[in-house]
């Protein structure tokens, strides 16, 4: 007995405890706002920091991933406390605005980005950029044998020894540019190829990196920096990217971008911290921390990265690729998706 | 609607029935968000997912969750027989260790899988030497398999083991003294005994592997969650998501319909214990007995907090960033001792309604629960997203919506804990009590809940640790700028930060190991004392 009673005097104080946390209330005099950040904490938290010092206005951040945030913005409709949302791919940020719940930057903000990399409607603005590549291990593969379409890779002699991850949004919006460059039969053709040519599913990017590093694989189709981001974490290892030819699909390059919700309570201080991730400082950490490619004021990419200026992506409007149900459900046909 | 029928067999107290009630108040929560939802768009997403997607989801959703629990209670039952009744040396140590898994989240269990297994894992790496240029595909069934019942046998194995710890042993040494051999004595006259702890832990097991996202999606075999995720993930696509939710809830509610079945041919009312337990000597087979504990250890503990381990000091050594630990620490434990404080205190007079009184209220309250068991936790966490911004807007983004959400998952945790211990206590003491003037409610506070203690420590202890575990719901419900361990484990691991996950992830499983490890120690004094 007498455990029980220690046992509940502790779960009362710590119900005390947190009533009292959740009654404390935060009553700052710079303002604050609600970021939804798809973006994970380590690649978000220190520009915060740095935005409330300068403009002393709080920034309440939830993270939760992209697809969560999303979805959480999408049941919450315009009663949500978020003022921006912050994501970690174009379709969902396409999502969201189909809802109707995105308001419309001012053109002093889309303006600090080239055009192909905002909303044409001025919804949403790009704040990085990542291109698609495909991933390799130089000790298994000659860089003379490398793909140079991603048609290439149903050829038999890759047979077993490409990693995808197609329940990834990445891979699903390249199927989606696919579809839209090449057509429906042929991004139909492609996927039935590619099965039967026993391309190996992974999880996500990050596992595939790893495989091909490992030597598990020989290639992978991924974005860019996840390669960077394992070398940063794990030192050199046994991978390079590989850049396919101009205009096709698989050199797609999308965003990450950040968004103003219509109903957000504080919409000044929103715009302000979109526009403040687009400045010099923050785009700066972008391309160190990320290694994506920075999209507004003439910030250089990581030396040994491939510079945005040299890429030469599919000529596709990243608006258009909002059809995702048509990509999961053409995956899913093709048995892709299990 | 017949009134009547509500009520339960025998008249219950209102502060019984009234915890009953609510608990199926709170389930009905998820179960009414699913209802609008799936129907929203009429009938068309339905008819779309069963000509699509449905059958095939459903036979291998059901396929890996019967393999996981046969695993599991292959692994539990002897690990608890042999840590209850056999000689076997530092029974308390092994009874900790073997219980401790539990601590460890399904999809960090997976993330060591595929790190250490994996075609060109370490394992490989340490083969290599010997020509082992290649390990098989750890990918698909076997490995979802293999991963789940790491992660699962713990919650049969705990069911069992308090079964048989407080089991009447009377029975089994009269058997063994007539010169009956141990094994057969454990088939005739123990087994029998476990059928209703087996049956609690195979459901526990089963809904574990039905709502289980980390493990399937990094190991890429597609279940019904997965594929609930998959809709949230790529379409937005709320109406299908939101199907295959209510499917997966009326598949549920079957497998319920099938255990209740099983228990109601079970024997009720057996006897506790009188006696010191006499414990079987092993001789020779000790060894064998050993080897198994010692497989079952390494794969679903050592392996894990090994590979853990070693890609922390990986980082040390690279100098890699590690997250703050402290706040979240403190709002992990705060969330889980608040969580599991409140959902035992409703789940306990719901426990005690289910096994004394039965009654289509006591039956619809448990199943109820159950059913939102098997949700996926977004799935849970949207329908009180969905209700608290419009009902309930001065919690919404408070850590009370985030408690609600752990009692609505968790309450079946804390059920099978309770319930097994409610039934195998004699009903009659409590006739006793009340024939002797007292009233229900003082013969449950004076005879029905201190013997009901182990019951209640335990429950406690698995609703603590699984509240510590749980991501989805925690990530969407938490308010802004409120860390927890699965979150910061979760954001760095998906970074592939691996340094940087494993700092969270060891200070996970070392909280949530705390009250189940103290429990699993405890518990043989307790068994050798009363």
């Amino acid at each position: 007995m007498h455990r029980l009673r220690i046992l509940s005097l502790t779960t009362a104080a710590a119900a005390l405890a947190v009533m009292a946390a959740a009654c404390g209330g935060d009553d700052d005099d710079g303002g604050s706002i609600t970021v939804y950040s798809g973006r994970s904490e380590a690649l978000v938290a220190p520009i915060i920091e740095d935005f409330t010092e300068e403009t002393g206005i709080k920034v309440n951040v939830k993270y939760a991933g992209t697809d969560a945030a999303a979805a959480l913005l999408l049941e919450e409709g315009g009663k949500s406390p978020a003022d921006v949302f912050f994501s970690q791919d174009g379709g969902a940020l396409g999502a969201v605005r189909e809802a109707g719940l995105l308001a419309t930057l001012p053109g002093s903000i889309t303006g600090l980005v080239p055009e192909q990399y905002r909303a044409s409607d001025g919804s949403w603005v790009g704040i990085s950029g990542r291109s698609r590549v495909v991933v390799y291990n130089p000790g298994l593969i000659n860089a003379s044998d490398l793909p140079a379409s991603y048609k290439d890779l149903t050829s038999a002699k890759w047979k077993g020894k490409v990693g995808w991850a197609p329940a990834n949004a990445s891979f699903q919006a390249f199927i989606t540019a696919v579809r839209k460059v090449d057509g429906e039969d042929a991004a139909k053709a492609w996927l039935e190829a590619m099965a039967k040519n026993d391309a190996k599913t992974y999880a996500n990017n990050n596992a595939i990196v790893s495989a091909v590093a490992s030597g598990e694989i020989s290639l992978g189709v991924v974005n860019h920096y996840y390669l960077w981001g394992l070398i940063k974490d794990q030192g050199e290892i046994n991978a390079k990217n590989h850049y396919l030819a101009a205009g096709d699909p698989g050199a797609l390059v999308n965003v990450a971008g950040a968004a103003v919700l219509k109903s957000a309570p504080n919409k000044s201080g929103a715009e302000k911290f979109v526009e403040y991730l687009l400045q010099k400082h923050a785009q700066e950490f972008f391309a160190q921390e990320t290694f994506e490619y920075p999209l507004a004021n003439g910030i250089a990419t990581d030396p040994r990265i491939k510079p945005l200026a040299e890429l030469k992506p599919p000529a596709i409007d990243l608006s258009d690729l909002d059809d995702l149900a048509g990509t999961l459900a053409l995956l899913r046909s093709t048995g892709v998706l299990k | 609607m017949n009134w009547a029928a509500l009520r339960p067999a025998r008249k219950a107290p209102a502060a019984l029935w009234l915890p009953g009630l609510l608990a199926v108040a709170l389930t009905f929560i998820p179960v009414f968000y699913l209802a609008l939802r799936s129907t929203e768009d009429g009938w068309s997403p339905w008819s779309r997912a069963f000509h699509t997607s449905v059958p095939q989801l459903l036979q291998r959703s059901l396929w890996l969750a019967a393999v996981v629990a046969l695993f599991c209670v292959a692994v539990a039952v002897p690990a608890a027989w042999l840590t209850t009744r056999a000689d076997i040396p530092a029974r308390r140590v092994w009874s900790v260790l073997l219980t401790v898994p539990l601590a460890i989240p399904s999809y960090i269990t997976a993330l060591a899988v595929v790190a250490f297994l994996g075609p060109k894992g370490m394992l490989q790496g340490w083969l290599e030497p010997l020509g082992v240029d290649r390990l098989p595909e750890v990918y698909g069934f076997w490995g979802a398999a293999f991963t789940l019942t790491c992660a699962g046998y713990p919650y049969v194995y705990l069911v069992v083991r308090a079964a048989l710890a407080s089991a009447d042993t009377a029975e089994e040494e009269a058997s063994r003294s007539l010169g009956v051999s141990p094994l057969r004595t454990f088939f005739a006259i123990t087994l029998p005994g476990l059928v209703p702890a087996l049956a609690a832990g195979i459901l526990l097991s089963v809904l574990y592997t039905l709502s289980d996202f980390g493990a399937v999606s990094l190991l890429n075999y597609s279940t019904f969650t997965r594929d609930i995720f998959i809709e949230y993930q790529s379409s937005f696509d709320r109406t299908g998501a939101a199907v295959l939710g209510a499917i997966l809830g009326l598949v549920t509610l079957l497998i319920l319909t099938s255990e209740l079945g099983v228990r109601s041919w079970l024997a009720r009312g057996r006897k506790r214990r009188q006696a010191a337990v006499r414990l079987v000597p092993l001789g020779r087979w000790g060894v064998l007995a050993l080897a198994f504990l010692s497989i079952a250890v390494s794969l679903a503990l050592v392996l894990p907090v090994g590979v853990l381990i070693y890609w922390l000091i990986n980082g040390l050594r690279a100098n890699a960033d590690f997250p703050a630990l402290a706040p979240a620490v403190r709002h992990s434990v705060e969330m889980a001792l608040a969580g599991a404080a409140i959902t035992v205190a409703l789940a306990f007079p719901v426990a005690i309604l289910s096994a004394r009184y039965g009654g289509l209220l006591a039956r619809a309250a448990e199943q109820a629960a159950y059913v939102t068991h098997a949700l996926p936790g977004l799935v849970v966490a949207l329908a009180l997203v969905f209700f608290g911004i419009r009902y309930a807007t001065g919690l919404y983004q408070t850590v009370w919506m985030l408690l609600l959400a752990y009692v609505i998952l968790f309450v079946p945790n804390a059920l099978s804990a309770l319930r097994g211990t409610l039934v195998r206590q004699p009903a009659n003491l409590e006739d006793a009590a009340a024939s002797l003037g007292k009233g229900p409610l003082m013969a449950i506070a004076t005879v029905t809940a201190p013997l009901a203690r182990p019951g209640l420590a335990a429950a406690f202890a698995l609703v603590f640790l699984t509240i510590m575990k749980e991501l989805p719901a925690t990530l969407i419900l938490s308010p802004p700028g409120y860390q927890t361990l699965p979150g910061l484990v979760w954001s760095r691991s998906t970074d592939a930060l691996y340094a940087g996950a494993a700092l969270p992830a060891l200070a996970l499983i070392a909280v949530a190991a705390i009250p189940v490890g103290l429990l699993a120690w405890k518990g043989d004094i307790g068994a050798l004392e009363s």
